[in-house]
């Protein structure tokens, strides 16, 4: 079985935003609502201070608190690692928020248009009413997943069964694939390189692994 | 020249609770890196440790006074009023109200679903006992309201998002907080309308707000101790500090030790009381809406760029 994760190469992000801006037209989501996102962070103490772009998402832990705590089984993990939310099931009591050490999750209560009370088109076209008043986050762009590991194509590899975070990385910072299979290419990435998880400390398993050098 | 076409069939949007003031959701800070106060549980949500925690307490203290010739009903359904108004607080809060009856499916791991199926049969004590008149089925919703509180504090402690609440020493917080402000409701109830059990619930009202000063310390001297909190929820919960300890407690203990000591000692009791139950009340809504912080991102080493070599991290907004 698949053990889906991402690699976020720390030294190759450059803070663009386009992963951010490929989710929103994936996934078509509210305004202030990102699944993906990039945190600009100052490193450092005058005079050696650095910047990182860090993106961030929900992780899709092994362990994920949320689902733990969810009342309802709404918020479950897949066999294939993907952490997801039963939209019609979801009663929207925000537990997951608390429990989320991420800060993924996010709760739209009404239709909300990005041009204050005039909805265009696409916004009309793309409206979701199941996801209204529950949680959401970053699914991996699962339809693609599911798409492609149903086609014969490699999510990570074909761009058609890939996260669209990952498609749009202009810096080939995001990369995405198969955690259990030796010879992918975020395994590789992995072998070769330093790596750590954010709040590993926390034992929730994250499976977004951070890259911040070579391997000596 | 735009390419996208105004439609103005769905403008503005149904009405809604947020209609006419700015969507929450816009103000989610999804660009801040250090820990920020949570912003999904409300006063709602704070209601709900309120009116459980003090329900549970009066019927606890209602057992009690009860057994000394107290009446049943009063307690038992002071107890159920607070209780209900705290999970009416919660069902107002959630997204999807009317499938709130999916709370129920999760008991396997979810204290939320423990607490739900736990307040079922205090309910069903607690109507029992105040239609029968029973202590004996007045201790038995006490007991069972125990279990119930006893999951709620669970909530809190399962939240691995909000440090806060992980903290080591919430639970014993949240049930000596609860049980003090019950004790507080009930020795107020019992200088208004059964003066024979107010010594016993005096002492016993005693008893637990020194309990409640301890679970208190403990749990911020582990706080202090252990760097287990960002920055800015350790400052609101020092900011708590002494005006809990002196308004909220020393204050309540001096006027019942006082009431011992007037001719007239019932108005002083059931201001300790009333003072005791704001002061828990106060400090849980400081602790589910101010103290709330994330946990905020952090990385624990900065990356090489081109020919130069990795760094340190960084962990903003928690002490180093």
């Amino acid at each position: 079985m698949s053990k889906w994760g991402m690699i976020a190469d720390l030294g190759r992000c450059v803070g663009c935003q386009t992963c951010t801006t490929a989710c929103k037209h994936a996934n078509g989501t509210a305004p202030g609502v990102q699944w993906r996102r990039v945190l600009d962070m100052e490193v450092g103490t005058f005079p050696d201070v650095r910047r990182v772009f860090v993106p961030v998402g929900c992780m899709h832990c092994d362990d994920p608190p949320c689902a733990s705590v969810c009342p309802t089984t709404a918020t479950y993990k897949r066999d294939d690692g993907i952490v997801h939310v039963d939209y019609d099931k979801c009663i929207g009591c925000a537990y997951c928020f608390m429990a989320c050490p991420y800060d993924a999750r996010y709760k739209v209560s009404q239709p909300d248009w990005a041009y204050g009370d005039t909805a265009t088109e696409p916004e009309v076209a793309r409206l979701r009413e199941d996801m209204l008043g529950v949680a959401q986050k970053c699914t991996f762009c699962v339809d693609r997943i599911d798409y492609g590991t149903a086609n014969g194509l490699t999510p990570g590899v074909d761009p058609d069964a890939t996260p669209a975070c990952v498609n749009a990385c202009l810096s080939g910072a995001l990369q995405f694939g198969d955690l259990d299979d030796p010879n992918s290419n975020v395994s590789r990435l992995l072998a070769e390189n330093e790596s750590f998880r954010m709040h590993e400390e926390l034992g929730t398993g994250p499976n977004i692994h951070y890259l911040w050098g070579r391997r000596s | 020249m735009t390419s996208s076409r105004v439609i103005t069939g769905l403008n503005p949007p149904k009405k809604h609770k947020d209609a006419g003031r700015r969507p929450p959701w816009r103000d989610q800070h999804f660009r801040i890196v250090p820990p920020r106060p949570q912003s999904g549980w409300d006063m709602r949500a704070a209601g709900n440790f309120m009116g459980g925690g003090a329900g549970t307490g009066v019927l606890v203290a209602g057992a009690l006074a009860a057994f000394l010739g107290g009446p049943v009903w009063l307690f038992a359904l002071a107890g159920l009023a607070l209780i209900g108004a705290g999970l009416f607080c919660v069902w107002m809060e959630i997204g999807r109200p009317w499938r709130a009856i999916n709370v129920f499916f999760h008991p396997q791991t979810s204290w939320m679903t423990r607490e739900a199926i736990a307040a079922m049969p205090v309910f069903g004590a607690g109507l029992l006992a105040a239609w029968t008149g029973a202590p004996a089925l007045l201790a038995l919703a006490a007991a069972l309201a125990l279990v119930f509180l006893f999951c709620q504090a669970r909530i809190l402690a399962a939240a691995k998002g909000i440090p806060a609440w992980r903290a080591a020493g919430v639970v014993p917080l949240i049930m000596t907080t609860g049980l003090a402000e019950g004790a507080g409701v009930v020795t107020a109830l019992a200088a208004a309308v059964q003066p024979a059990a107010l010594a016993a619930t005096a002492v016993l009202f005693l008893a637990l707000l020194v309990a409640r000063v301890a679970a208190w310390l403990g749990y911020l001297g582990g706080l202090r101790r252990g760097a287990a909190v960002p920055r800015r929820a350790l400052e609101v919960l020092r900011g708590a500090n002494a005006p809990f300890v002196f308004l909220g407690n020393a204050l309540p203990a001096a006027l019942l030790v006082l009431a011992w000591l007037v001719p007239q000692p019932l108005p002083l009791m059931a201001a300790a009381g009333l003072v005791g139950l704001a002061a828990g009340w106060v400090l849980k809504a400081r602790l589910i809406t101010r103290a709330a912080f994330t946990q905020g991102f952090a990385i624990p080493k900065a990356p090489a760029r081109g020919a130069g070599t990795p760094g340190p991290g960084a962990r903003p907004g928690w002490e180093d």
